[in-house]
C-alpha cells in the first residue's frame, strides 16, 4: 500500500566534514553538538515537522553510529509515524550490484526506490551543516505557485563572500537565468543555500539521465542544475531572509555558537512555536556552586558549574570546578574541566578531561601577530594532562 | 538491574493530596511540580522501571488532568509497550463518587485491573516521598523470608508537630513489624514508613476481598495494624536520602535539598536516572549582569538578575538587578526587574512586576498560587 505524500525529504548526512578535522574523526558532521543541546542535523529535522513535513530520508555513509542512535526512531521531532517518518537510508547492495554513494545526485538515485514508496509530487532535498530556521511549506507553495520544475533557497551574502558558494542570477520574477559554481568574479550576491526543491517527476527524469551520463561527480550544483538550465527548465530563486550560518569550518563554528550569545542575532532558540527539538539524556537540572561566576552564557542539564564561564555556550553533563575559567569558548556534552584550568576562544569536544592548570587556547589581544592566533580545538574523548598548554589554532586529537 | 517481569507496580497518585492543600488545589499529590523538572510522580515510576518492572498501574482519584497530561502513553519511562506498560486508573465505580479514602477503596475502585493481573508480585508506592530505590533488594528479602507484606522504611528524625500523616515501625530483631503507630506521641529517630508495600498478588487479592466485604478502607489500619500477629509483616530498611512531601514547608526544604551535592547525587545517580517529559526546552541564558550562585536551574530560564539558594523549574525569567533567594520558583515565574525576593514558593506562571519585595520564612515560605500576578 501507497500512503501519497505531498513531498518527501531528503536529507545529505554523508559528508565526512573534513574541514572540521578533529570533531569529525568519528562522527558524522549532522552530529556535531550546537548550542548547548542540539546537534546540526536537529535544525533541518526540526524545519520539517514544523513545515508539515514528516517524510525525511537521512542519507549517510561516513561513520554512521552516533547519527544513526541520536536519530533512533524519529521520536524526538515528532517524525515516529505510522505512515512516513525518518528513515537512515545507508549505501545498499543490491541485484546489479553495490557502491557507495558518489555525489549528491547518485545518493537520490540510489534512494529512488524509497522515495516512490510515498509517491510524492515535490522532493525537497537537504544538508545537514546548516544552522537556520526555515518553514519549507513557504518555499514549497513558491515552486507551486511559480509552476516550477526546480526552486533554489538562496540568501544574500556580502559580495566579498560570494565566491565561496554557488551564486545565482535571476530576472525579475525570480527566474533563474545562470547558475556559477564559486565563480571568481560573482555576477550577483545571490548565494545557493544547499536546499532544492524538485517536481519528482522532473528530477528523477535528471537523476536518470545523470546517471547514465557518468560524469563523474553526480552533483546537484555541478551537473543536475546546469543540465535543467541548459534545457531551459523553469528553475526559480527562493530568498530567504533570516539567519543562516554555514558550520563546515571550525572557525565558522565558533562564530555560529557565539552568535547565540550576541542579542543582534536573529536565531532565536526560546520561539515556543518553532522550536528546536532535540534528543535528550535525562539529566537533572543544570547545578550552579557558591563560586561561580556566569555571564552572558548559555548552559544546559546535567552540568555542574563551580567556576567563572563567560560568553561561552556548555552542553550537557558538563563539570566545571572551583577556580576554572572558561571563556568565549563552546564545551560539549559530558566534557569535565578541573580546578585553575583555563580555556579561552577554544572548541572541546565531547567527554575531554582537562586536568587541573592546564590552559587551552588563548585571547587574541595577547598574540603579537594576528596570523598566528586561531581557536584552540580539541577533538572528542581528549586528556590534557595538569600543566600543559594547547596553543591558539591548534587542533588536537590525541591525549596531551 | 534485574528483570521484574514478575511485578506489578501500582502507584497512588492521589494519596496524602490534603497534606499539601495549596499545592493540590489544582492538581493531584502525583503531578506536584518538584526539583527544576520533575513531577512527584517520576520518583516512584523511574524507581520501578530502574529495578526492571515493565507494568504499572497509576492510580488516581480526581483533579488528575495535569496527571494525565504529564505521563501520556508513559513512553518517556519506555513504558508505553505492548505487554504491559503503563496503566492509568481513575476510579471505576458504579455508585457514588469514586473518593479513594484507602488505599483498599482505591484498589476495589479498579479491582479488574488488579484482578487480571499475572504477576507474582505488586509493589505498592506513593507519590508523596522523594527517594531512588532499587526495589530488587527489598523484593528479595521479601521472597527469602516469606513474608505476607514486606514494608520499606527508612531511619530518620519524626516530628508529630511537622508531620501530617507520620506512620512510624516498630521492629524486632528480625525486622519483624510489632507494632504499626499512625502520628503518635514520639520525636527523635525513628523507623519511618516509606508506604512502599511488597506483598504476593494473591494475599493483596485476598486482603482486599475480605476488606471490601467488611467495608474496610485503610491497608495500613485494617491490615497492617489489625492483623499483624494473624500474618507476618517484615520491614526492609532503605539506606538513601528521603523526603516526604507532607506539608509546604516540607516541599521547600526537599527542594533546596537539591542544592547539597551530597544529596543530590543520591537522588539522580547516573545509573537510575529520573525520567520525566521532555519539555524540550532551549538552554540557561544568562543575561551579562546575571550574578548566579548555589541554584538548581532546569532549562529554558533566562537570567538577569541574582539568583541565590534557589530552585527555578523550566522557562523562568529574572529580570535585572531583582535579588532571589531561598525561592522555589515553578515553571513560567517571571519575575520583573527590581524585585527582591526571599523564601517564597511561587506555583506555575506567577508573574511580579517591577520592584516589589517579597518576603517568606524559612520554616513558612510564602505561597503564591498558579498564575497570580502581583
Amino acid at each position: 500500500m501507497k500512503i501519497k505524500k505531498k513531498c518527501v525529504a531528503m536529507l545529505l548526512a554523508g559528508g565526512q566534514g573534513s574541514r572540521l578535522y578533529a570533531l569529525t574523526q568519528k562522527v558524522a558532521k549532522p552530529a556535531i553538538p550546537y548550542g548547548g543541546k542540539n546537534r546540526f542535523i536537529d535544525f533541518p529535522l526540526s524545519n520539517c515537522i514544523n513545515s508539515g513535513i514528516d517524510t525525511v530520508g537521512v542519507l549517510t555513509q561516513y561513520q554512521p553510529l552516533v547519527l544513526n542512535e541520536y536519530i533512533g526512531n524519529g521520536q524526538p521531532w515528532d517524525l515516529d509515524k505510522l505512515h512516513g517518518g525518518v528513515y537512515v537510508l545507508p549505501p545498499y547492495q543490491s541485484a546489479a550490484g553495490a557502491s557507495w554513494y558518489e555525489g549528491t545526485a547518485n545518493a537520490i538515485y540510489q534512494n529512488m526506490a524509497f522515495i516512490e514508496r510515498y509517491n510524492p509530487e515535490y522532493v525537497i532535498i537537504l544538508g545537514g551543516d546548516h544552522i537556520y530556521k526555515m518553514d519549507y511549506s513557504k518555499m514549497l507553495d513558491f515552486h507551486i505557485a511559480n509552476e516550477a520544475d526546480s526552486t533554489i533557497a538562496v540568501i544574500d551574502v556580502p559580495r566579498s563572500e560570494a565566491s565561496r558558494f554557488g551564486i545565482m542570477t535571476c530576472d525579475e520574477a525570480c527566474r533563474i537565468v545562470d547558475f556559477t559554481e564559486k565563480p571568481k568574479e560573482p555576477k550577483s550576491t545571490l548565494a545557493s543555500m544547499g536546499i532544492y526543491i524538485f517536481t519528482w517527476s522532473k528530477l528523477r527524469k535528471y537523476l536518470i539521465e545523470n546517471e547514465k551520463a557518468n560524469t563523474g561527480s553526480k552533483d546537484f550544483g555541478k551537473d543536475i542544475i546546469p543540465a535543467m538550465l541548459s534545457n531551459n527548465e523553469r528553475l526559480f530563486a527562493y530568498e530567504f531572509e533570516g539567519y543562516w550560518k554555514d558550520v563546515g569550518t571550525l572557525d565558522s563554528l565558533w562564530e555560529a555558537n557565539m552568535d547565540l550569545l550576541s542579542p543582534n542575532v536573529p536565531l532565536d532558540l526560546y520561539d515556543p512555536n518553532w522550536k528546536v527539538y532535540s534528543r535528550h539524556n535525562n539529566m537533572p537540572p543544570q547545578y550552579i556552586g557558591e563560586n561561580a561566576h556566569i555571564e552572558n552564557s548559555m548552559i544546559t542539564e546535567g552540568s555542574v558549574v563551580d567556576g567563572i564561564v563567560d560568553f561561552s555556550i556548555i552542553s550537557s553533563g558538563v563539570t566545571i570546578e572551583e577556580g576554572a575559567s572558561v571563556k568565549y569558548s563552546i564545551v560539549m556534552p559530558g566534557t569535565t574541566i578541573k580546578k585553575s584550568a583555563v580555556v579561552e576562544y577554544a572548541i572541546i569536544g565531547e567527554d575531554c578531561v582537562i586536568e587541573p592548570n592546564a590552559v587551552i587556547g588563548m585571547s587574541p589581544e595577547f598574540v603579537p601577530n594576528r596570523d598566528d592566533w586561531g581557536i584552540a580545538v580539541l577533538g572528542h574523548n581528549i586528556t590534557v594532562s595538569s600543566g600543559k598548554r594547547v596553543l591558539p589554532k591548534e587542533v588536537i586529537s590525541e591525549n596531551l | 538491574m534485574s528483570i521484574n517481569q514478575n511485578v506489578l507496580g501500582l502507584i497512588f497518585a492521589s494519596i496524602n493530596d490534603s497534606a499539601v492543600i495549596d499545592l493540590t488545589k489544582l492538581r493531584t499529590m502525583g503531578s506536584i511540580p518538584y526539583g527544576g523538572r520533575y513531577r512527584t510522580v517520576d520518583f516512584p515510576l523511574s524507581n520501578m522501571v530502574n529495578s526492571g518492572i515493565s507494568e504499572v498501574g497509576v492510580i488516581t482519584k480526581s483533579n488528575y488532568s495535569s496527571l494525565l497530561d504529564h505521563l501520556g502513553s508513559g513512553r518517556e519511562w519506555d513504558l508505553a509497550r505492548k505487554n504491559g506498560g503503563l496503566h492509568l486508573l481513575p476510579p471505576f465505580s458504579q455508585v457514588g463518587g469514586g473518593t479513594n479514602q484507602g488505599r483498599l477503596e482505591a484498589l476495589s475502585n479498579i479491582w479488574s485491573f488488579v484482578e487480571h493481573t499475572r504477576a507474582e508480585y505488586v509493589i505498592l508506592a506513593n507519590c508523596d516521598v522523594i527517594t531512588t530505590i532499587d526495589f530488587t533488594e527489598a523484593l528479595k528479602q521479601h521472597q527469602e523470608t516469606n513474608a505476607d507484606i514486606t514494608v520499606i522504611y527508612a531511619k530518620g528524625l519524626y516530628d508529630r508537630d511537622k508531620s501530617t500523616n507520620g506512620c512510624i515501625l516498630q521492629l524486632d530483631e528480625e525486622q519483624r513489624i510489632k507494632e504499626v503507630l499512625i502520628n503518635p506521641i514520639l520525636s527523635g529517630e525513628c523507623n519511618i514508613s516509606l508506604d512502599m508495600f511488597i506483598m504476593n498478588t494473591e494475599f493483596l487479592k485476598q486482603v482486599v476481598l475480605e476488606a471490601i466485604s467488611k467495608n474496610q478502607k485503610s491497608l495500613i489500619h485494617n491490615v497492617l495494624q489489625a492483623r499483624k500477629d494473624e500474618f507476618v509483616f517484615k520491614g526492609y530498611e532503605h539506606k538513601e536520602k528521603f523526603y516526604k512531601i507532607d506539608s509546604l514547608e516540607a516541599y521547600y526544604k526537599a527542594n533546596l535539598a537539591l542544592l547539597d551535592t551530597e544529596i543530590r547525587n543520591s537522588i539522580f545517580s547516573s545509573e537510575s536516572p529520573i525520567y520525566t517529559k521532555v519539555g524540550d526546552n532551549a538552554p540557561v541564558k544568562y543575561g551579562l549582569e546575571s550574578n548566579v550562585k548555589h541554584s538548581l536551574i532546569a532549562d529554558g530560564c533566562m537570567i538577569q538578575g541574582t539568583i541565590e539558594n534557589c530552585v527555578l523549574f523550566r522557562g523562568v525569567k529574572i529580570g535585572k538587578g531583582a535579588v532571589v533567594r531561598n525561592c522555589v520558583l515553578m515553571q513560567g515565574t517571571e519575575i520583573g526587574e527590581g524585585c527582591t525576593l526571599d523564601s517564597i514558593v511561587a506555583d506555575k506562571n506567577v508573574t511580579i512586576s517591577e520592584n516589589r519585595v517579597l518576603t517568606g520564612s524559612s520554616d513558612y515560605p510564602l505561597y503564591l498560587g498558579k498564575k497570580a500576578k502581583i
